[in-house]
């Protein structure tokens, strides 16, 4: 055996330790912002979860108003505590649209009739692949989409009391 | 006074850790004789040290002395006790102390029991494990203290958020029935990666204690097999891969675990390729031998382990060049799923190949029955169950053939003439097929309810009747709970009870579901309370997940066949050994 070849385990572990290295000397922002930011939704079309209530489809976003799309489960315990935000949201006239991720018909019923239904429509997003192909990495997030079906800004985690001015702000300005 | 003593042990092991390596350095370069004999009574005194604090962070834990910060931050005096023990080293501080606890058991272990190898090589052995252990009671004393006072103390600790989030994500894995025991999560994968390195290593030791064969390998896979199990701390503990969920990161704990990583696999590996050229060539072997499989073992074993590396560790390299991105179970499954069930139907052929050099046609034809078992299951669950996945169908395939390859060293054999590592292999290999059956028949069969029901009504999941018959409320340590009473039956045969309960506890405010399982040896009845609705009845979540149970059955006999090998291997040499004696006398 060539004797440069015995150095190359070594030469491996100098690429980890500069890997792991630059890994740890990094900004400590670990939320995943979606790569669809600024851009239109995907295709997709979800079936509906709850019995009465539309499934999802992306060309329900056009032509239309600005919006809410809403990534949520009834497992999730944020979900449980950005409820009443959304129930606000929909009671200053604002159109929340919903994707399920992996629930069940059930779930989802006790979950609304508990914490309130804001949602005109609930997409059943059950291989969580509508929720990858726009991007969101975990529950809740909450998408601004614009008329013309345009992601225009991502929430990551549960919307506070106090995010809501802000978000009505911005689907006022995408007007 | 338990914590300060705790911390002494410490200091004093730690101390002892410097002497042991300084003493075996100074008695291999000088030849020294007596500073060669001090070193087994420094390890094992070192080791037992480490046994102590270890034994009185426990102590701490188990008097919830909430003075020690990390009894506050990690306990609660309402806890059950096992919560208490387990709690010592289920946080940072207690984990790095029951690691290097091992370590110097390891050490101690050495120290007292080995009496075969050069003694030289012994005291540069227990030199090397000073060396290692040093760094971590370093790493203990100056940055994780496990023994930390805290001052003022509280009243008590705020240990049950913890406990929330362990049922919450109980709950979630398990009231939705996401039917996953397995989900590629770095900490899963962190735990995995040192797991193949030392099956990888077990394996080429064999070649080498055999057949004398492999010899450079087997040492680059020991290197590989101890730094994955450091790399595995590094990456848990540093928070570098903790993504969305990041809490308590730490980038100075990080930076020196880091720097203990660079020192000690980076020596090892600059010491592999400069010295590696004096391992004198072993035995050769044919392509098509028992030690041409275990290469190839070996191969596949070393091509997962890269595949779970580089999937871990790939985020970050993204991240390097400005993209972030995460890994999930799509890319693992695809790329080291398949090269796992290929290493299932190699690991059927290799105990069935001779060593040193056999047959391509000869081996084929001692693959016929297990082949013959494979093809029998295959066209059974094709004829009569129907609609099964494919990877379930598969994975239920080759467990059988596996299974029948596995015994199959066995056949004609005198078995009470059969070596007690032949024995392990064969109850190891037997264990993979146990564990893989389980899987697929959990992935395929499981049935799964989710009902309203009245008490006394019956109600049915797979092959249980299912009745509720009261509901009462029941008060815990630090939580109240309504309890159900079920009483399920199979047939005409015994009835048994559950009680699962819904759990309200008050600090912090959460509820939670606490599941009863009924173990059968063909599975578990998995029951679950929910809410009660407004006509009063009362939902209940039924699951019958058939041979759920040969997955932990499975483990249970790898690890089984794992100490089998060891011991017969030990005792083997120790036989060997006497042989010598007698002969020579």
């Amino acid at each position: 055996m060539r004797r440069w070849l015995l150095w190359l385990p070594f030469l491996a572990f100098v690429l980890l330790f500069a890997v792991v290295t630059f890994g740890l000397k990094k900004p400590a922002d670990r939320t995943i912002k979606s790569a669809m930011v600024g851009k239109p939704l995907p295709d997709f079309a979800l079936a509906g979860i709850v019995p009465g209530k539309p499934g999802l489809s992306s060309r329900d976003f056009t032509p239309g108003k600005p919006r809410l799309l809403n990534v949520f489960a009834s497992w999730c315990l944020p979900c449980i505590a950005e409820a009443p935000q959304l129930m606000a949201l929909k009671q200053a006239g604002v159109e929340i649209d919903a994707v399920a991720v992996r629930d069940t018909t059930p779930a989802l019923q006790e979950f609304l009739a508990r914490n309130g239904d804001p949602y005109a429509r609930i997409g059943d997003d059950r291989q969580s692949s509508v929720q990858l192909s726009i991007g969101s990495s975990g529950v809740p997030e909450t998408f601004l989409i614009d008329a013309q079906g345009k992601i225009i800004e991502q929430h990551i985690g549960d919307i506070r009391a106090d995010d809501v001015p802000d978000i009505l702000a911005k689907l006022r300005a995408a007007q | 006074m338990i914590a300060e003593s705790g911390l002494a042990a410490l200091w004093l092991a730690g101390a002892l850790a410097a002497l042991q390596l300084i003493l075996a350095a100074l008695g291999i370069a000088r030849n020294h004789d007596d500073a060669m004999a001090a070193v087994r009574p420094v390890a094992v005194v070192q080791g037992l040290l480490a046994v102590v604090a270890m034994a009185l962070l426990i102590t701490v834990f188990m008097r919830s002395d909430m003075s020690v910060l990390l009894v506050a931050a990690n306990s609660h005096s309402d806890k059950p006790w096992l919560y208490k023990f387990a709690g010592a080293w289920g946080n940072h501080e207690g984990s790095m102390l029951l690691w290097v606890t091992i370590l110097g058991v390891a050490g101690a272990a050495v120290a007292l029991l080995e009496h075969r190898v050069d003694k030289r090589t012994l005291i540069a052995t227990l030199g090397a494990q000073a060396a290692i252990a040093l760094g971590f009671y370093a790493f203990l004393l100056f940055s994780s203290n496990p023994f930390a006072r805290l001052n003022p103390a509280p009243a008590d600790g705020n240990g049950l958020n913890t406990l929330g989030i362990t049922a919450g994500s109980y709950w979630a894995y398990y009231e939705l029935g996401w039917g996953g025991w397995w989900f590629w999560d770095p900490v899963e994968n962190a735990s995995l990666m040192p797991w193949l390195a030392a099956t990888a290593l077990l394996h080429s030791v064999t070649v080498l204690a055999t057949r004398d064969g492999l010899r450079a390998w087997t040492v680059m896979l020991a290197v590989v097999a101890f730094s994955m199990s450091m790399i595995g701390t590094f990456l848990v503990r540093s928070g570098i891969l903790t993504s969305v969920h990041a809490f308590a990161v730490d980038p100075e704990r990080g930076a020196f675990i880091l720097a203990l990583l660079a020192i000690y696999i980076g020596g090892a590996l600059i010491l592999f390729a400069a010295r590696v050229g004096t391992v004198r060539a072993g035995n050769t072997f044919e392509a098509v031998s028992r030690e041409g499989a275990l290469v190839v073992n070996n191969l596949l074993l070393s091509v997962v382990l890269g595949l779970v590396l580089w999937g871990t560790l790939y985020p970050i390299v993204a991240a390097a060049f400005g993209v972030q991105l995460s890994i999930g179970p799509p890319f693992f499954d695809k790329t080291a799923g398949p090269i796992a069930l290929i290493l299932v139907a190699i690991m059927g052929a290799g105990p069935l190949m001779r060593w040193r050099r056999d047959g391509g046609r000869e081996v084929l034809r001692r693959m016929a029955v297990p082949g013959a078992a494979a093809l029998v299951t295959l066209v059974m669950f094709l004829i009569f169950a129907r609609g099964i996945g494919i990877l379930p169908l598969l994975g239920l395939t080759l467990a059988a053939g596996l299974a029948a390859a596995s015994v199959a060293p066995l056949w004609k054999r005198n078995l009470r003439r059969t070596p007690l590592f032949t024995f392990g292999m064969v109850i190891a290999h037997l264990g993979i097929a146990v564990s893989l059956a389980g899987m697929a028949s959990d992935s395929a069969f499981t049935q799964q309810v989710l009902i309203a029901t009245k008490l006394g009504e019956p109600q049915h999941v797979g092959p249980f009747t299912v009745t509720l018959d009261s509901i009462v409320p029941v008060v815990g340590p630090n939580y109240s709970a309504l309890e159900a009473t079920l009483t399920a039956r199979r047939g005409d045969s015994a009835a048994f009870t559950l009680k699962p309960q819904s759990r309200f506890f008050a600090t912090p405010a959460t509820v939670t579901s606490e599941s009863a399982i009924a173990t059968k040896l063909d599975g578990q009845l998995y029951t679950v309370l929910g809410q009660q609705d407004e006509q009063g009845r009362w939902q209940l979540r039924l699951w019958w997940k058939p041979f759920v149970t040969f997955i932990w059955l499975g483990g249970a006999l790898i690890a089984l066949g794992g100490v089998l090998s060891l011991f017969g291997r030990l005792w083997r040499e120790r036989r060997w050994k006497r042989d010598d004696e007698e002969a020579l006398a």
